[in-house]
């Protein structure tokens, strides 16, 4: 009897395992006419709250442009991979989507994070499909001749480097007032933390002031030190570099030292809601850096509230996450997608596009200030013009302050100084390729 | 746990060279052998090979690592990821640094390097014993991965921190498909499946169980316990070392010391609890559950339509308590392992004509 009742346990294990794992190719083709999405979210994990409202933006977008009948005509299939923020689940959700799904095929990989970034990029290139990372990647990127297949669009963190020493530039009257400034960097101790302190070394050789590197181990609940420190030795100004749990925790750490709110920088990615409603009063007064503007005034999103939200059709569960910086760059990543198939519909025709089209299609993507207007995202979305040798576009991005209830947007899009990296960036991407023994690009124009 | 019960998972692999010549054990390695380093090479895809056996067969090694000290030698680690970062980082930096090493070469002292951190971290278990050894071990996991993580040098300043598969080859040949991965990972664990059950028959692997079994009583029939329970530490971190190296570089292509987090840890004694204590093969059972459960369901929702009734939302959140119970559940079923399970299988089916 035992015996029997282990078979039958042993059985219905392996059977449900091979349902899972074989069943997908048995209706190959039912989606054949529409583009895939593939999504690869992280709905549970440390870092769902800032994960959440960007699905929401990217499913009700596609949700409303299916219901205008798609992207001239294809439909936007999503398909949803949780990966709890992890590379393994990543992994292998790159590997099971990469090929696209059921008859759907990938034009191009939109990747939600830059641990995964990083770390898909020779792979990507082994298997020639565009990889996209909005408002995130590896800087050495924009070089398109080194790196083909990846497109760090829209913005980076060097630049963002220059727009807040800017900034404070224009606080203080002047960028010769920054000399013998302290300006404190509290970072992430990961990839993505550690990549302001090049452009930092580069700005405060320049200006003069003084560039000081804190690192925050990941996930960062703990910063009493960090902090501590930055009272003890007079700093002025803080940029925050956090991500997740981490920003409010340095915002509530903050207020105890007494270091003033209106002095620390947010980075885009420790600017949204879930960042400053956490610390509460202790966030009043707190600037971040914004590519994603928060906000539900944009001509687009009263469409989509109408249409969307309002019926009942939002993938949010909480509907007040709606015009939510989160939110809204899920939104801004939609559109940058919808915007590239639709580039390249106009050189191939209107059909599902392939990864080789994909790319054609990413390097001649220009979004112009009447297209974007055209779009309904005027101040939501910044124009964006990419090309085979730049694979990023004019990186600009706003500056925004918490009132304790809504972020009120400060400056106009700012440009900050990317002519002074540019050599040292290239410089970087030639010695990747050198390291790595890639062959030129040729010709580097497609 | 009871000593008969753990003499059946050990019976599996103990009583291989008393059977009859055609026994259904044999038969089964035989067609398992053939299966590991024949079939699956040739009718494995890319997703198959990367994304499920690659990582199955990993976890399985990480697990096997632990399971000496766990199963075997009686001794508490949560610190299994960090002897893993330790291989890892030690592999990268060799392959880096001394370019004339070949692969396997750099394998092996990677694991010795860990091993050499597994002596370090042990030396605490000559004073503290049962789950206070827990604490040591946990320090090594925060120790490790920060050492790694704040001295640049471990990652050749790389500032992405990110450390990257340099080269993948032996003598010449290039491991970089899948398939050449596969096969680095299938060889080197069929390599240190021999090598864990040849210790496990030897002297100190019995040891290591009359320690386990009873301390006292050992140290009075003359059983060296501190060089023992020292030897359980360095052969546990060594395995842990080879299967950290293989983990960054055979599967993921790159590694940074969040992918050794304390989850891993958790992760790697969670495959010898569902596997079964002190059992070899039942690590690679255990390893297969806790890698593969969380896609298939991912994948089962899909297939079985819920995503039109349910919202994505729920589903990422119902699928992890589905697992959670699913563990729940096999271990009050099974509480020896998935292991206790299999043998139980092939023996039944040994003589199962004969058997009603």
């Amino acid at each position: 009897m035992r015996f029997k009742r282990s078979l039958q346990t042993l059985a219905g294990v392996l059977a449900a395992a091979s349902v899972g794992l074989s069943v997908p190719p048995a209706h190959a083709a039912d989606h054949a006419n529409e583009q895939l999405y593939p999504l690869f979210s992280y709905r549970t994990g440390p870092y769902a709250p800032a994960g959440i409202p960007q699905w929401g933006g990217i499913r009700d977008y596609f949700n409303y442009i299916n219901s205008h009948g798609g992207i001239d005509g294809v439909k936007v299939l999503v398909q949803e991979c949780e990966t709890a923020y992890t590379l393994e689940r990543a992994f292998e959700c790159y590997e099971r989507y990469k090929h696209g799904y059921q008859g759907a095929q990938v034009a191009a990989l939109f990747d939600t994070s830059s641990g995964f970034d990083a770390a898909i990029s020779d792979e990507a290139r082994a298997d020639k499909l565009p990889v996209v990372s909005v408002a995130g990647g590896r800087e050495d990127a924009v070089d398109g001749a080194v790196f083909p297949y990846q497109f760090p669009v829209l913005f980076d963190y060097w630049t963002e480097s220059s727009i807040v020493i800017n900034y404070i530039a224009k606080q203080l009257g002047g960028l010769d007032k920054l000399k013998g400034q302290k300006i404190a960097t509290v970072y992430h101790d990961s990839g993505y933390g550690r990549d302001t302190i090049e452009p930092l070394a580069i700005l405060a050789k320049k200006y003069g002031f003084i560039d000081i590197e804190i690192p925050v181990a990941d996930p960062g609940e703990q910063q009493q030190a960090q902090w501590q420190q930055i009272k003890q030795q007079g700093v002025n100004w803080v940029f925050l570099r956090a991500w997740g749990v981490m920003t409010p925790v340095a915002i509530k750490t903050a207020a105890r030292v007494g270091f003033p709110s209106d002095h620390i920088i947010g980075d885009i990615w420790s600017g949204s809601e879930e960042d400053v409603k956490p610390a509460g009063s202790a966030a009043i007064g707190y600037k971040a850096v914004t590519v994603f503007p928060s906000g539900s005034n944009f001509a687009i999103s009263q469409t989509l509230k109408k249409e969307i939200i309002d019926p009942g059709k939002s993938d949010l569960r909480d509907t007040s996450k709606f015009g939510s910086v989160y939110y809204n760059a899920g939104l801004v990543a939609a559109i940058i997608y919808s915007e590239a198939i639709h580039t390249g519909h106009e050189k191939f025709g209107n059909r599902p596009l392939t990864p080789a089209e994909g790319q054609w299609a990413l390097e001649h993507l220009d979004i112009t200030p009447e297209r974007v207007a055209a779009l309904g995202a005027t101040g939501l979305l910044s124009p964006l013009k990419l090309s085979p040798e730049d694979h990023e576009g004019e990186p600009s991005a706003k500056i925004q302050q918490w009132d304790g209830h809504h972020w009120v947007v400060l400056t106009g899009w700012l440009n900050g100084d990317r002519a002074l990296f540019h050599d040292a960036i290239f410089a970087k991407a030639a010695a990747y390729a050198k390291q790595k023994n890639l062959p030129p690009r040729t010709p580097v124009t497609n | 746990m009871s000593a008969s019960k753990l003499a059946g998972a050990v019976h599996f692999g103990a009583t291989l060279s008393h059977g009859p010549l055609l026994s259904v054990r044999r038969a089964a390695i035989l067609i398992a052998l053939i299966a590991v380093y024949g079939v699956i090479p040739i009718l494995g895809n890319d997703y198959w090979l990367n994304s499920l056996i690659i990582p199955t067969i990993v976890m399985g090694l990480a697990g096997l690592g632990l399971n000496l000290l766990m199963g075997y030698a009686g001794l508490m680690s949560l610190g299994s990821a960090a002897f893993m970062a330790t291989g890892a980082f030690a592999t990268f930096n060799l392959l880096l640094r001394l370019p004339f090493l070949p692969l396997p070469v750099v394998l092996l002292l990677s694991g010795l390097i860990a091993g050499l951190g597994g002596l370090i971290f042990g030396l605490p278990s000559l004073r503290i014993r049962g789950f206070y050894l827990s604490a040591p071990t946990l320090g090594a996991q925060f120790f490790l991965t920060w050492l790694f993580q704040t001295y640049h040098w471990f990652s050749n300043n790389s500032m992405s921190l990110v450390i990257s598969a340099p080269r993948l080859e032996i003598f010449g040949y290039d491991l970089s498909s899948s398939r050449g991965r596969y096969l680095l990972v299938a060889v080197t664990a069929g390599f240190l499946l021999l090598l864990a059950h040849a210790i496990i028959r030897s002297r100190i692997g019995r040891d290591w169980m009359a320690i386990r079994d009873m301390e006292v009583a050992a140290s009075v029939t003359g059983v060296p316990i501190a060089r023992r329970k020292l030897q359980a530490y360095v052969v546990s971190s060594v395995f842990l070392g080879i299967a950290g190296a293989l983990w960054a570089f055979a599967y993921l292509g790159t590694a940074d010391s969040n992918t050794f987090s304390l989850d891993k840890s958790f992760q790697v004694l969670f495959i010898v609890l569902i596997g079964g204590s002190a059992s070899l093969f039942g690590n690679f059972i255990g390893a297969a559950f806790i890698v593969l459960t969380p896609i298939v369901l991912d994948i089962l929702v899909p297939v079985l339509g819920l995503d039109n009734y349910i919202d994505q939302g729920s589903i990422a959140n119902i699928e992890p308590i589905i697992f959670g119970a699913l563990i729940i559940f096999l271990l009050i079923k099974e509480p020896d392992g998935l292991a206790s399970l299999f043998s139980r299988t092939i023996r039944a089916l040994s003589i199962w004509p004969l058997r009603r």
